[in-house]
């Protein structure tokens, strides 16, 4: 018995969700008075940092290609399993994390619920809490396979610095070699993506075009966010597809999220009404929107938001 | 061409959410269904665009009551050629992949479709299961792709870009946006989906691992606070002190 979490390292480096996802992991193994281990794939650079968000051990498996290929990491994510004999493996709700569990599912014959969001409760055996119907609902799973697996929905637990930095140990595995090619890869500009973003600044038709958007860019820049938009907006092509929110779109959990020129219907609410504080701007006293938000600005975004970049400015000026 | 397209069901996007009085079950009564968008959206459509490019058929393959037959038949009319329907309201992801593997399975597909995710769970679970149990390469989140001589080259999503990804056929796609533009069926289509095979096909046992015991609702956010349009500083402050979100 121990718990398992698989960091993952996209691009060569353990970041924010990896962070989360061993944290909870720590947590959950402390409930079930068990071990920690964190595993990492390739060559991450900081691997050993993860035995300071509360790893007890810190183990790699190198030979692995460096792009995802779902069905070589599945194999060493399995195999890791099994040479530890961890009865709990948790991964990322994230792109990477979403294209393996299956297929751990499967190999494991392990139970599997995705999108948890928060710690299991072990009270009545082992049960967690999963996001479900657009954030309208939660469902709680009772687990009872021999092995357990889930993915932590990102944003969703508190990264905590609670132990050490760890040598990593090696584990040796014979894998085979993958059989994608990749032809090209293409990085999206601005730092952080989207679901892993702690502050988003999102637009929608109240902006007219996309020759607008400069006013949401600068509030975004003021307070290091990213930036998302609701779904007409990103099928008109004024901003990219990866930016668009909602149920058909990214789900997003951010500590903030300010809707601008949003209307907020119920569509577009499923993607961000799990946010932490929802901060909404409409010139309609009656935007469905306000019902779902926190704090809310009646208002010409035109007006209001360039004033609200110049206070953000002027507070983060003299709050350092 | 073969290609195979995996079409659920969901609760309309405005659909009222409530639970029966135990909160055990959801509850379905006036809900109306729809396809998961990305299945018919996105799926689908690309699919019919190979065919009408390609050649060959398209399967699709549902695994739920005969209470979705409508929601095959839109799918029919959009473009798929015949459907099978196994009979069973499935319990979890996992044992929609068995069903689904065990249709698809023999049948030499060149390429399985799914959705990225359904809109009502979102595990986004079953394409991976069921790319490990028919052994197929699986390529996640794919919103583009260009096909010839039995080799793809399908763009898929990763964390912060996106790759290109060159593979033969046979392989298993989720579908994202991007990968094609919505379709209306047209009066044609409805006309002819109504004479396209629908094949009922009865389930192979499945253990279930995991369960829903219960259902909550979070509680109603507390009433928004207005913040006068004039009085930037005072959002600014609130954001920083009250709720210390910046
Ligand atoms: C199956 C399905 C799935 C969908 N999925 C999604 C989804 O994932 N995400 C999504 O976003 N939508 C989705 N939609 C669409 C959704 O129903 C709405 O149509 C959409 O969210 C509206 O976008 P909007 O708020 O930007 O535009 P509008 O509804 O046009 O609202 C614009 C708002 O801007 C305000 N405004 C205008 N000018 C100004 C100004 N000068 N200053 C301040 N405010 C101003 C207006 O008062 C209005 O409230 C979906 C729809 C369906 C049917
Ligand atoms: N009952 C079902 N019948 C057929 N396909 C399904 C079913 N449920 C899910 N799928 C497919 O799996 C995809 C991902 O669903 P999920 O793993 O539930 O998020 C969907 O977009 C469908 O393509």
């Amino acid at each position: 018995m121990s718990v398992l979490v698989f960091a993952e390292s996209p691009e060569g480096k353990c970041k924010k969700v990896a962070f989360e996802a061993v944290s909870y992991a720590r947590k959950t193994a402390d409930l079930l008075q068990t071990n920690c281990i964190a595993l990492t794939l390739g060559s991450p650079d900081n691997a050993s940092d993860l035995g300071k968000y509360g790893a007890k051990e810190v183990k790699n498996i190198p030979n692995v290609p460096e792009h995802l290929d779902g069905a070589i990491y599945a194999k060493a994510i399995a195999g890791a399993v099994r040479k530890t004999g961890a009865t709990v493996l948790i991964l990322s709700h994230s792109s990477t994390g979403k294209s393996i569990a299956g297929r751990l599912a499967v190999k494991l014959e392990a139970g599997y619920v995705a999108n948890v969001n928060g710690l299991p409760m072990i009270e009545n055996g082992f049960e967690v809490n999963s996001v479900a119907f657009s954030g309208k609902a939660t469902a709680t799973y009772a687990m009872e396979s021999d092995i357990k697996m889930l993915s932590l929905m990102s944003n969703s637990f508190q990264v905590e610095v609670s132990g050490e930095v760890l040598d990593v140990d090696t584990i040796e595995m014979d894998l085979p070699t993958s059989e994608l090619e990749i032809t090209d890869v293409k990085k999206q500009e601005g730092a952080v993506p989207l679901p892993e973003a702690e502050l988003v600044v999102s637009g929608g038709r109240g902006f007219k075009g996309p020759e607008n958007w400069q006013i949401l860019l600068d509030l975004a820049d003021a307070l290091s966010a990213a930036t998302a938009c609701s779904r007409p907006v990103a099928d008109s092509e004024w901003r990219p597809h990866h930016e668009h929110v909602g149920q058909t779109g990214v789900t997003i959990r951010p500590n903030l999220y300010i809707a601008i020129g949003i209307s907020g219907a119920i569509q577009h609410l499923g993607g961000v009404n799990n946010s932490h504080c929802i901060v909404v701007v409409n010139k309609d006293p009656e935007a469905p929107f306000f019902k779902a938000a926190d704090y809310g600005v009646v208002g010409d975004l035109f007006d209001v938001v360039p004033r609200l970049t110049e206070s953000v400015k002027k507070y983060k000026a003299s709050h350092g | 061409m073969k290609q195979l397209v995996c079409i659920s069901s969901m609760p309309d996007t405005a659909a009222k959410i409530s639970f029966t009085a135990d909160q055990t079950h959801f509850n379905k009564e006036g809900v109306q269904y729809i396809m998961n968008p990305y299945d018919e959206w996105y799926a689908l459509v690309r699919a019919v665009e190979m065919k009408e490019e390609h050649g060959g058929t398209i399967t699709v393959c549902h695994v739920g009551t005969a209470n979705n037959d409508t929601i095959i038949r839109k799918a029919l009319a959009i473009g798929a050629d015949e459907a099978v329907r196994v009979n069973k309201d499935p319990q979890d992801g996992y044992d929609v992949a068995v069903q689904i593997a065990n249709v698809a399975r023999d049948q030499e597909f060149d390429i399985i479709y799914t959705g990225k995710e359904s809109i009502d769970y979102n595990a986004a679970s079953v394409g991976a299961m069921l790319a490990e149990l028919l052994d197929l390469p699986f390529i996640s989140y794919a919103n583009h792709m260009t096909y010839a001589h039995g080799k793809a080259s399908v763009t898929r999503e990763i964390e912060g870009g996106d790759e290109i990804v060159a593979l033969p056929s046979p392989f298993i796609l989720s579908a994202s946006k991007g990968l094609a533009e919505q379709r209306i069926p047209n009066m044609r289509g409805i006309m002819m989906a109504k004479r396209k095979p629908l094949n009922v096909v009865e389930p192979v046992a499945v253990s279930q691992m995991a369960r829903i015991v219960k259902y909550s609702t979070p509680p109603p956010r507390e009433a928004c606070e207005m913040i006068d349009p004039e009085d930037m500083d005072a959002l600014v402050r609130k954001l920083a002190e009250e709720a210390k979100v910046i």
